[in-house]
């Protein structure tokens, strides 16, 4: 899947990756960030 | 998912289109990825949110997937990923990913 250009929704979450981390990885990777969420899995 | 988040997806598939759109996961555990997967594509499994029975059919990635970090400045990745993919048991999130809904198990 190629981010380049792409629309991102950016679902992080807690215990992993948050949402901020992703949206910088795939801004880097040429992506347009749309949303941004570190969910808590309960 | 949490149903707000549902309805915010919702309302970006219908400003954007679903055809422009990736959901990029960051969940290390592997129940919270399958219901954030199932959710984006298939409708929430739950069926309490308003994806209830709503199969957006998104594409779904996740982050500690090869094919994602290679398409990454290595020097951000590893300032924001780095830590968490020494510690975190990055095989079985791959493994994981290659199940989403949508995929044919050979990426």
């Amino acid at each position: 899947m190629k981010l380049d250009g792409k629309k991102v929704i950016a679902l992080g979450e807690r215990d992993g990756v948050s949402g901020p981390a992703i949206a910088a990885c795939v801004q880097s990777a040429g992506a347009d960030v749309v949303f941004v969420e570190t969910e808590c899995f309960v | 998912m949490d149903p707000e988040n549902q309805d915010r997806i919702m309302g970006l598939v219908d400003e954007h289109g679903a055809g422009d759109l990736v959901v990029v996961l960051g969940a290390a555990d592997l129940e919270s990825l399958e219901v954030a997967a199932e959710t984006v594509t298939v409708g929430d499994p739950a069926y309490v949110g308003p994806l209830a029975g709503v199969q957006l059919g998104l594409p779904v990635v996740h982050i500690l997937e090869e094919d994602v970090k290679e398409q990454v400045d290595a020097g951000v990745y590893d300032e924001q990923v780095g830590l968490l993919e020494m510690t975190l048991d990055v095989d079985q999130v791959r493994e994981a990913a290659k199940k989403f809904p949508g995929r044919d198990g050979s990426s």
